[in-house]
């Protein structure tokens, strides 16, 4: 049972309190270049969320089956980055071949994912956090729910912003970049709750 | 010649400045410029990774096929991130615990990755090293920049030594040194980057938005894909109406 409350707490911790676009601006990129419509949005979600799931589902084993026993940790940047390139390649040939619906719906994002920060963040910070296997997989969806969460909120917030009149030099980025500032803002306020719950 | 290599430098320290212009490296600039210090830590580690990274791609342009450069480019990448890592472990144990995990993702800062595809990929040794000292550069002057806001304003120190008078009596704004105030200032200093010289980067930031801008274009294999796609149509209009005021200005 309290095993259980912990692994509640890492789960609503990666997707609330150290949410990773929001309050750790990791995935900014992706954050601001596909939030604009609410379906890219949840897309992109989607398909970071798989991602961080497979990649520490791999990366984990490997770190500490290959690197540990033969003491080589520091190699650790170099093999996950190599890691989540192949592993985003060959989710997509195996998405096309078997399930074709989710390719075509997750396709335009896969590629775009390799470089994003969160995926490799999360699997680095995973090792240095010293979760144990399930802990780590708990970790990697709450970081990926929180991810999803962020997108299709702010989604929500840029079609508003479309239609507001800005300044003329605050137009397009700079006021993107303002009201993610509020969203983050009210993000804030969740750690609080969680000094709370945790008390 | 001499006046060439200046160019190079100063083209990435203000024309294309990879934060402030182009927008790239995003990440790294919003996570660490909550001081100055770490800010200084990421723009010094980023540089030598980009000038290491940019002379050892040019070097081995012509040995990389084609087909897998971006993995080869990555590893080249991540090698030089891993040893600036243990470097700063071994002399700088304080900035390497501040910098955290933001050090070994320098390997997916799209600076670093962007300037070894346009640049490093077809130019010769000499130029690229110059060519990732300035971007470097401006890389860290932005961070600077955006630090020095963030930390007087933020915490009433600079680089940890208080600054009188505000210190004392409370005068700041906590706010701006956590996740809020580095989308907001940040935001602001893009504003008043397009403020003030947008209309001459409008051409720049249309042709280097591109596909070839993108990391992911190798992999990606398209000619515009969604990313590139909304950062073209964000910068458009981004300058456009900006463009259009500076017009009016001079009327």
């Amino acid at each position: 049972m309290e095993y259980l409350k912990q692994l509640t707490l890492i789960l609503m911790a990666g997707v609330l309190v150290n949410n990773y676009v929001l309050q750790k601006f990791l995935g900014i990129c992706p954050f601001l270049g596909v939030s604009k419509k609410f379906n890219q949005a949840f897309g992109m979600g989607i398909a970071v969320t798989f991602v961080m799931l497979v990649a520490t589902a791999v990366t984990y084993p490997l770190y500490f089956y290959l690197l540990v026993p033969n003491k080589l940790e520091y190699l650790e940047t170099i093999l996950f980055i190599l890691v989540i390139a192949a592993l985003v390649q060959f989710v997509e040939i195996v998405l096309k071949k078997f399930i074709p619906a989710l390719h075509a719906a997750l396709g335009v994002y896969l590629p775009l994912i390799t470089t994003n920060c969160a995926v490799l963040g999360v699997t680095l910070n995973n090792i240095t956090d010293g979760y144990n296997f399930l802990e780590s997989m708990i970790s990697s969806l709450g970081v990926g729910i929180g991810f999803l969460l962020a997108m299709v909120l702010f989604a929500g917030v840029r079609s508003r912003i479309e239609n507001c009149p800005a300044p003329e030099c605050m137009k397009g980025l700079p006021v993107t970049l303002v009201a993610a500032s509020i969203v983050s803002l009210a993000f804030l306020g969740f750690s609080g709750v969680f000094e709370t719950l945790l008390a | 010649m001499k006046n060439n290599k200046l160019m190079l430098l100063l083209k990435g320290l203000i024309l294309e400045n990879p934060v402030l212009v182009l927008v790239l490296g995003t990440c790294p600039t919003l996570a660490m410029t909550n001081s100055v210090i770490s800010a200084l830590g990421m723009g010094v580690a980023a540089t030598i990774v980009l000038i290491c990274s940019n002379v050892v791609i040019s070097a081995l342009r012509k040995v990389i096929p084609d087909t897998v450069r971006i993995p080869c480019y990555i590893v080249i990448i991540a090698g030089f991130v891993t040893a600036v890592q243990l470097l700063m472990h071994a002399y700088l144990p304080s900035l390497y615990d501040m910098m955290g995990v933001y050090l070994a993702l320098i390997v997916v800062n799209c600076i670093i990755l962007g300037r070894a595809e346009m640049f490093a990929s077809k130019n010769g040794v000499v130029d690229s090293a110059f060519d990732g000292l300035g971007m470097g550069l401006g890389f860290l002057l932005a961070l600077l920049a955006m630090a020095t806001v963030r930390e007087v304003l933020g915490a009433a120190t600079f680089a940890g030594y208080k600054i009188p008078f505000f210190n004392e009596n409370g005068y700041y704004l906590p706010i701006l040194t956590q996740a809020p105030g580095g989308f907001l200032v940040f935001g602001i200093l893009i504003a008043i980057i397009n403020k003030i010289g947008v209309n001459k980067g409008k051409e720049k930031r249309k042709q280097l938005a591109g596909c070839e801008g993108c990391p992911s274009a190798g992999i990606c294999g398209k000619t515009a894909c969604s990313e590139t796609a909304e950062l073209t149509a964000n910068a458009d209009q981004v300058s456009a109406p900006a463009g259009k005021e500076a017009e009016g200005g001079e009327a």
